[in-house]
């Protein structure tokens, strides 16, 4: 099941400072994870969750301090070893769901899994011809997920998961998050709600 | 390669399939070209020295007019994000996008041009030749376009850009493409020369938008 094979890795931040829209929103920031490790970020609204999701991913550019991963693939990026959920879905409505799965398949590089059996597993088997914009905003986060199990890097950055998902949708990604962390993988989850599996916390900008 | 070719794929589907804007271009060309006799006049000499130039208009207007919202689509629906964090470069990517948006909007375009040079009054060279600096052009248009489309995403102008940014940068493409087509219709002038440039302005264009492009959407991902 698993593609990792990385054995130890280390993903860690030292002195991250962000800057956006002209206001600092949070300076001198570390955290870490290792291999089969969750990190839980809390924090108020405005606090700079998602904002420190997207400094790992890439997606933006750190004022200062430094991201690294210890122990990945040497010859890719960070940003090419991590698979970042969104708030945004990153779906297409014209498509289908078995076409969106298939191009993200395609188009995201790496080693890849079945995808019938991705959409199987998030529960979507019944829908793969439906075009995505029927979907509703539960089983499009499923199909996001999808995308997670079908193309495998080690780093999840996930970003309010289980928002939408209805009770035995969250029971099922807590399965899938176990799964990888089993594997060796590492997350980082944005979240105001219970993870559902074990995580050490990391508190941005004081009490929520 | 899969990678690119499933990009292409992929935007080729929705802009073909229904709410894409593969029609529009084809629809907006149609219509400048059927309104112009309508405009001019019945003056048949006059409309088919004119004939070139309303071609070559129509099709640049209507390639432009979908392209500002090449890579708005995939920014609001966060692809983008994850088309940053794919195993291929954003140089390639944005290439792949504007090849896609050429072959489903800017293609149309050449195939109607017969048919809309009947209207025209233009023979069956003249149609030809304007067909043939539409093919060499067109890619010019779309690719410089691309650079307008890429900032549109950065400084959230969208249709503001379009006009003040690539429009001039357009208009070397439409000189040269009419001259080019009234060389073979009118003759003083050699063919060559004018569709070299064409064709140079295009293959220019293939190289930097991509670049200028993946440039400025690095700094728009915030």
């Amino acid at each position: 099941m698993s593609g990792l094979n990385q054995g130890d890795m280390r993903l860690s931040g030292h002195g991250l400072r962000c800057v956006r829209g002209g206001r600092e929103v949070f300076a001198g920031l570390d955290f870490a994870a290792g291999s089969g490790e969750a990190v839980a970020v809390v924090g108020r609204n405005g606090s700079g969750k998602t904002s420190l999701l997207r400094l790992i991913a890439g997606l933006l550019v750190p004022a200062g301090g430094t991201i690294a991963l210890e122990g990945g693939d040497g010859e890719l990026t960070l940003a090419e070893q991590c698979h970042y959920l969104g708030h945004r879905d990153a779906l297409k409505p014209a498509l289908s769901v078995a076409e969106n799965l298939a191009f993200w398949a395609d188009f995201l590089g790496g080693e890849r899994f079945d995808a019938a059996e991705s959409l199987a597993e998030v529960g979507l088997d019944h829908a793969t011809h439906l075009p995505a914009g029927f979907l509703s905003a539960g089983q499009r986060r499923r199909l996001s997920l999808a995308r997670l199990l079908t193309v495998r890097r080690p780093v999840w950055l996930l970003d309010e998961p289980t928002n939408a998902l209805d009770v035995a949708g969250q029971d099922m990604f807590a399965g899938l998050m176990r799964e990888h962390l089993a594997a060796g993988g590492m997350i980082v989850a944005a979240t105001h709600a219970p993870l559902g599996i074990e995580s050490r916390e990391l508190r941005i900008g004081g009490m929520a | 390669m899969t990678a690119l070719a499933a990009l292409i794929r992929r935007d080729i589907r929705i802009a073909l399939r229904v709410g894409g804007g593969a029609l529009i271009g084809v629809l907006f060309f149609l219509t400048v070209v059927v309104l112009m006799p309508f405009a001019v006049g019945p003056d048949l000499a006059l409309l088919s020295r004119l004939g070139p130039a309303i071609l070559w208009l129509g099709a640049l207007l209507a390639s432009l007019l979908t392209l500002d919202r090449l890579f708005m689509a995939d920014h609001e629906d966060g692809s983008l994000d994850l088309i940053t964090m794919s195993r291929t470069p954003l140089e390639l990517a944005c290439a792949a996008k504007a090849l896609a948006h050429w072959l489903a909007a800017g293609l149309p375009l050449i195939v109607a041009t017969p048919v809309l040079g009947l209207l025209l009054n233009l023979d069956m060279i003249a149609t030809a030749a304007v067909a043939l600096t539409l093919l060499a052009g067109t890619p010019a248009l779309t690719f410089t376009g691309m650079i307008g489309a890429a900032l549109a995403v950065t400084l959230h102008r969208g249709g503001l850009l379009m006009a003040v940014l690539v429009l001039p940068l357009s208009i070397p493409v439409l000189i040269f493409g009419v001259a080019a087509s009234q060389a073979v219709i009118v003759g003083p002038m050699t063919f060559g020369a004018p569709f070299s440039i064409l064709c140079a302005l295009s293959l220019v264009s293939l190289v930097i938008g991509p670049f200028a492009a993946a440039a400025s959407l690095r700094h728009g991902l915030d």
